[in-house]
């Protein structure tokens, strides 16, 4: 058989702004200075759905939190799997005062930051929301994957995102962006 | 600028050891990878191996959660050469013809100077026997800009026929 070494160089193809556009930021925020929280307000209730990628930092091993609509009612509850390179869990909670988007944490400034992929189904609609959470904290010899899903059980279309850290604050370096589906 | 945007791709017309994107432009906030995967092992399944800026040092470390129809199970690697992905998304030869694994891969920051976290979720359900799905936390400790991804079979020697690899730029500019 006869084996191909391919490299793809360039040409990069050029973006098509002149197509529809179903994937679009709404608003992005880089912390300069360690914060409690971060917040999309105002959002457009033009979309499907909302996506949050959230690469944090925080000051004490923290895991982010969702606060939807400034709702601090017991309207949250989830769904987890979780596995630290030894063992998987999985467990469930019901009752609380705001959504769990993953486990392990992530270190302080300068350290070895985490990521949360974030999806909120239908935030627009009259039904309850769906979130979805993919949350990776590896540490080189600690952390966990963790995939949790969130029901919050409001009919009141999203329009306030607040990240929270369960653990200390924001550092500095954080980054969220929030981006807009559209199905239409 | 379109907030994601195909930087390159390539679907396999004939069988290859590698695929290399190089040079990816700086121009975006994260990069995301869709792989559709085959490879010529002789087994059910494979394992993705990826290596970043030609970086063979220990830098990569991960964790992953694996589950095979029957039970669940968890392990990790510190200080390896390279990232696998450890038998999530990618098909052997022998697994039921023209079916291939299916593996996105997000890395987000991927031009801050800063440890690079990123994320793996692989599929490989071929409807016969043994196919597993695993998400995957990884880590490339190195603070330098991403400008080139080099992917390779684990235990095959080839991705066959028909894989496909698509590179996208997310940007939040």
């Amino acid at each position: 058989m006869v084996l191909i070494q391919l490299v793809i160089q360039s040409p990069f193809t050029e973006s098509k702004d002149n197509m529809a556009t179903t994937y679009e930021k709404i608003a992005t925020t880089t912390l300069g200075s360690a914060a409690a929280n971060i917040t999309f307000s105002s959002i457009s209730s033009s979309y499907t759905d909302l996506r949050l990628a959230v690469t944090f930092f925080t000051t004490s091993n923290g895991n982010v939190l969702l606060e939807l609509n400034n709702d601090t009612s017991s309207l949250y509850s989830y769904t987890a799997i979780r596995a630290n390179g030894s063992t998987v869990v999985s467990n469930r909670s019901t009752a609380n005062p705001n959504a769990l988007m993953g486990f392990g944490g992530s270190g302080a400034a300068g350290g070895i930051p985490a990521l949360s992929l974030i999806d909120i189904f239908s935030y627009a609609g009259s039904t309850f929301k769906t979130i979805l959470s993919n949350t990776s904290s590896d540490k080189n010899g600690s952390g966990f994957t963790s995939s949790l899903v969130n029901l919050y059980r409001s009919t009141t279309a999203i329009s306030t995102v607040k990240l929270l850290s369960d653990a200390g604050n924001f550092d500095v370096g954080t980054t969220a962006t929030l981006y807009g589906i559209k199905a239409a | 600028m379109a907030t994601y945007t195909l930087i390159s791709s390539n679907v396999l017309a004939s069988s290859a050891a590698s695929v290399t994107f190089s040079a990816i432009p700086a121009t975006y906030t994260d990069l995301v990878l869709r792989l559709s995967l085959r490879t010529n092992n002789s087994g059910l399944n494979d394992s993705l191996s990826m290596i970043i800026n030609s970086d063979t040092a220990t830098n990569y470390s991960f964790r992953w959660l694996r589950g095979n129809g029957a039970a669940a199970s968890s392990s990790s690697a510190t200080s390896a050469s390279a990232f696998s992905s450890n038998a999530g998304g990618v098909n052997g030869d022998t697994s039921t013809a023209n079916t291939f694994g299916s593996i996105e891969l997000y890395i987000p920051s991927y031009t801050v100077s800063q440890n690079k976290p990123f994320s793996l979720m692989g599929v490989g359900e071929n409807n016969a026997t043994t196919a597993y799905m695993n998400p995957i936390a990884a880590l490339w400790s190195n603070t330098s800009t991403i400008t080139q991804l080099n992917f390779t079979p684990v235990s095959g020697t080839s991705f066959l026929s028909g894989s496909s690899f698509y590179l996208y730029g997310i940007s939040n500019a």
